[in-house]
């Protein structure tokens, strides 16, 4: 069996940011595998601009942002395998995939960074009663048709839900000659970024009727018309409240979800809140030597933290390949748990282990609601340590607190780190 | 004495501002609860632009379509006379990142260009 | 041509039929008014081979069900699709229901259902430990099973194919009528077909040809079933069938594994008035997770990964109507086939090809070929047979559908075997590509691609599910490409 001493699954950005963070660590046994045609993942459909200001300090499109870490990975010379599907990761981390080529083949790598994105929820998931007719997208499958493929699902379109794919899509599709009737959100707030709701609804008019959903499907065949109603606190709909809009393409924006078939078969502990795996403060799972980075660890909404994070899954596979990480102790003698609570859903990482930590530890965590006017509060055990006002929290926006490793290591009988969100 | 109002995009607060103008001058702006309202408000009332991101036809090329951006932003009130461009426009494979694809869309003085790299099958 | 024997509906009674009359030398057309086999009820319902027991006794439905239950080993294996005998609990979770097991296992005793026992909660709770705490007892039936319902119907259509069957979709039967020349003249929206004999397969649309043609009226009525179907991840939640106790509204809402890994809840029963509506309802949905929750616990209803709904074809008496409709020569029914009628279709096949074969004195093909073969599904073979394979032909080597792990060589079997699919939902159905966690986010543009390349079409004419089904209005852009 061919032995390579990083396996990276998946070539899109956070795939190729570890993978060119690992090369520049020194290692020099990387391998990408890719299932699609092409390296760069969801990023070549994401054409419109807003990537990039935090890495590369200039506003991109998702295919040029892509680009430029395409351009670095073959300037590394790092090895890569595209139409390439990673069928099974063992827990001794014998990577089994298949391609035209190769067939099925196997690979025994030292270390392993899980990279494969996310992927949209389907309407199925969503239990949107009605039929089931031709006309219905995920936004993004929408957007791979209209923007790689260049093909109009139709005229005139609904959308549910407002996470920034659906509102791109809106302005996508308008600019392409369509009418976009309303977007509907089942939340009383949007997911999306308000730029997105100005630039992308607001140019062009579309409305957005917040806490409303999709309750009827028509068409038999195609898509004809979808009723729209508001719900209410409960996100139940209220009778009485129905709109029928004629339609012939309805796209759902509602929610991304990890994809973690693979990292569940190796047996990766998952978390139930991100639908990603448990991560250590090395962005290591409970196998050790197996990393995960990106959408797949947990939903961002900037590519370019998913490049940062990615970047340190790479930097620490190599320190894992080189015996350099240190290995986790079996007890939890010395490892800090956090503890996401009062409003605070996740973190990521779930764990610290002091001594393997970087000096400042960036800790990104979710709130689940909308906060005005409150404070970020981090607790050393049940010292507060951390107090900062904050105009807004929104369930949309990533936020992130810094850990400094001197303070943990000046308290060596601590175990848990909370965060939480205080009104005070 | 005019009225206009804007959701601010600077952060997730959205704050809703309100603009007062007087012949085309901004007299005030409200609402906002940060320096970069105020910013975005003046701009946006007197000199609204925007970054037009599509695609463009393409012969030859191992993809159908190029995805393409203006090279700087475009007058808002001119989205849809660079989209009539854009829409008639055809360009030949290879091409590259940052290749012009049109100059000079709909009279701006801004030129479109390539966001990706399609290769030339033959 | 005038045909000896044409069919009307390629659902899965219709293809039972159509296979068993393919033994034979005589010449059969299906009509279907849809562009596949299985698009009707046989494509939307609980998916169960049932044991028989609860069915009246004497009954054609009694006798159907034992005999298409006993006939479903060797069906399966020579037609080669998955079939499970993973047996089925009847659950009762209040103790004055309990006779109402006893009534169900003499019941079956009486159809002849063989394997049936009558299990303490213990038992019940041994066999089956996330069967709801209430459970009182529980009706057993070891030769309950679990089958794809697509790859029955499909599998039988091309197998009646092989054997010489004509198949007509898109051919909707809009007239019937007896002519002088002793024929039945049907005529369609594809043109006028003539036969010796009629097979009134319609399933929802049986009482409409019936009608036509017979002064004595039967009424079909749509009754609406609602299910939930969810992800491979929790379909070990429950190893057998697990049904509530009957009611006058048929066998309740039931929790089962599938044959492909999937856990199906449903169905519900609501009467229609629509033989199209096959739509989900709110209150449906609800009332399945509901009622399915009774009987077993911890239901994992977040693990949803579609709906759907289909009709029953309900007739009024609750009885399949199967023969020569007596003031209607020619003319043979099979109507009123709803559940069991997924595990009846090979014993209602058997049933009419005899009544056929003895009628017009039929004799049996020299070369009739009794199996097919599956789509080949590389996930069955070692490695190294997967390798052999894709050396050879290297469109197994690559993934198409992710969820599934579909290869392209097997939507290229499915297109281009006899009948092949030529839409989403045909690759869907013979391939599984698009029917997992994300359906079809991810494949249906690749296999839309595949579709237009294999069959000629340009993409704007690929579509989901036929007719007017296209999933691409046009292309992007004022060019001319």
């Amino acid at each position: 069996m061919k032995s390579i001493d990083i396996v990276i699954v998946g070539g899109g950005p956070a795939g190729l940011a570890a993978a060119v963070a690992a090369r520049k660590a020194g290692c020099d046994s990387i391998l990408i595998l890719e299932r699609d045609g092409e390296l760069g993942g969801i990023l070549n459909q994401c054409i419109h601009n807003g990537f990039g200001l935090h890495t590369f300090k200039e506003e991109l499109t998702g295919p040029e942002y892509a680009g430029r870490f395409i351009d670095q990975a073959m300037e590394l010379n790092i090895d890569y395998k595209l139409n390439t599907m990673v069928m099974d990761i063992s827990r001794d981390k014998v990577v089994t995939a298949m391609n035209r080529t190769d067939g099925m083949f196997q690979i025994q790598a030292k270390a392993v960074i899980l990279a494969m994105g996310c992927r949209e929820r389907p309407r199925g998931a969503l239990n949107i009663p009605g039929y089931r007719p031709a006309g219905i997208f995920s936004a993004g499958t929408a957007q791979r048709l209209v923007n790689i493929e260049g093909y109009m699902p139709g005229r005139e379109v609904v959308i549910l839900g407002s996470g920034d794919i659906g509102l791109i899509m809106a302005r996508r599709m308008t600019l392409e000659g369509a009418k976009v009737k309303v977007v509907a959100e089942l939340m009383p707030y949007s997911g999306g970024l308000k730029r997105n709701i100005v630039q992308c609804l607001d140019d062009y008019g579309i409305p957005l009727k917040l806490s409303h959903t999709v309750v009827d499907i028509e068409g038999k065949e195609h898509i004809t018309a979808v009723t729209i109603a508001e719900v209410g606190p409960d996100r139940k709909p209220i009778p009485g409240t129905e709109e029928r809009y004629t339609c012939d393409t309805l796209l759902l924006s509602c929610g991304l979800i990890p994809e973690n078939e693979l990292s569940q078969s190796a047996g990766v502990e998952m978390s139930r809140i991100t639908s990603g795996p448990v991560v250590n403060e090395s962005l290591e799972t409970n196998i050790p030597g197996v990393f995960a980075c990106g959408n797949v660890l947990h939903v961002h909404d900037l590519v370019d933290y998913v490049s940062e994070e990615a970047a340190r899954a790479g930097q620490n596979a190599v320190k894992y390949v080189k015996g350099e990480l240190g290995t986790v102790s079996d007890s939890t003698k010395g490892r800090i748990n956090l503890v996401a609570t009062d409003g605070v859903r996740y973190t990521v990482p779930s764990t610290i282990d002091p001594d393997r930590m970087e000096e400042n530890l960036t800790v990104r965590f979710r709130v689940g609601d909308v906060y005005k006017d409150s404070y970020v509060s981090v607790y050393f055990g049940d010292e507060r340590v951390q107090h900062r006002k904050r105009q807004i929290l929104a369930p949309g926006e990533m936020e992130q607190i810094i850990v400094k490793k001197q303070d943990l290591l000046a308290r060596p009988d601590m175990d848990t780190i909370t965060i939480k969100i205080e009104k005070d | 004495m005019e009225q206009r109002f804007l959701t601010c995009i600077g952060c997730p607060m959205g704050c809703q501002l309100t603009v007062e103008m007087d012949k085309g001058e901004v007299i005030s702006v409200s609402g906002n609860t940060c320096k970069r309202g105020d910013i975005y408000a003046r701009k946006e009332v007197t000199n609204p632009t925007r970054i037009v991101t599509s695609t463009i036809a393409v012969k030859g090329g191992d993809k159908a379509r190029v995805s393409c951006k203006t090279a700087s932003d475009i007058p808002k009130d001119k989205i849809f006379a660079v989209m009539k461009d854009i829409n008639h426009a055809v360009c030949e494979a290879p091409v590259k990142i940052g290749t012009v694809l049109i100059p000079d869309v709909a009279g701006t003085g801004v030129s479109v260009i390539a966001t990706r790299n399609i290769a030339k099958v033959s | 041509m005038t045909y000896d024997v044409i069919i009307i509906g390629a659902g899965v009674t219709g293809a039972a039929v159509a296979r068993e009359l393919s033994r034979y030398e005589t010449n059969v057309c299906v009509l279907e008014k849809e562009e596949d086999v299985c698009c009707g009820t046989s494509k939307a319902n609980s998916a169960i081979i049932h044991a028989g027991y609860d069915c009246e006794p004497g009954s054609n439905m009694a006798r159907m069900n034992v005999r298409g239950n006993a006939m479903m080993d060797d069906l399966c294996r020579d037609l080669d699709i998955p079939f499970k005998r993973n047996g089925s609990l009847v659950v009762c979770i209040h103790e004055e229901l309990l006779p109402g097991l006893k009534e169900l296992y003499d019941r079956g005793v009486k159809n002849g259902v063989p394997g049936m026992k009558l299990l303490t909660r213990e038992e019940a709770l041994a066999m089956e430990p996330n069967i709801s705490d209430d459970v009182k007892g529980a009706l057993y039936a070891e030769t309950a099973g679990i089958i794809c319902p697509f790859k029955l119907n499909i599998a039988m259509a091309e197998n009646a194919n092989q054997n010489g069957v004509d198949f007509r979709f898109n051919t909707c039967v809009e007239k019937l009528t007896r002519e002088d020349d002793g024929l039945w003249h049907i005529r369609t929206n594809n043109g006028e077909y003539t036969a010796k004999y009629v097979v009134n397969a319609a399933g929802v649309y049986a009482d409409v040809f019936h009608n036509m043609v017979s002064e004595q009226k039967i009424n079909i009525i749509e009754r609406r079933g609602e299910y939930y179907l969810l992800d491979r991840t929790v379909g070990d939640h429950v190893s057998h069938t697990i049904f509530p106790q009957p009611t006058k509204y048929g066998k309740g809402i039931l929790v089962a594994p599938t044959v492909h890994g999937n856990l199906l809840v449903g169905p519900t029963a609501i009467d229609q008035e629509d033989k199209e509506a096959t739509n989900t309802t709110p209150r449906g949905l609800s009332e399945i997770a509901e009622k399915a929750s009774e009987n077993v616990r911890n239901l994992p209803l977040r693990s949803v990964i579609t709906s759907f709904s289909g009709l029953r074809a309900h007739e009024n008496h609750h009885e399949f109507i199967l023969g020569e409709v007596s003031d209607a020569p020619h003319f043979i029914d099979c109507a009123g086939i709803e559940s069991p009628g997924l595990t009846s279709s090979p014993a209602i096949g058997e049933y009419i090809g005899n009544l056929l074969r003895d009628k017009m004195s039929l004799t049996e093909k020299a070369n009739w070929i009794s199996t097919r073969k599956d789509v080949l599904d590389p996930k069955k073979l070692s490695i190294e047979e997967r390798n052999e394979l894709i050396r050879k032909n290297p469109a197994y080597g690559q993934i198409i559908c992710r969820c599934e792990s579909v290869t392209e060589g097997e939507i290229l079997d499915a297109i281009h075997r006899p009948l092949g699919a030529r839409s989403l939902d045909g690759v869907k159905r013979r391939t599984r590509a698009g029917m997992g966690r994300c359906q079809a986010g991810f494949c249906s543009p690749r296999v839309m691609d595949i579709l237009a390349r294999e069959l000629n079409l340009p993409l704007t004419e690929i579509t989901k599910s036929g007719g007017k089904s296209n999933i691409v209005l046009e292309r992007s852009k004022e060019v001319t490409e």
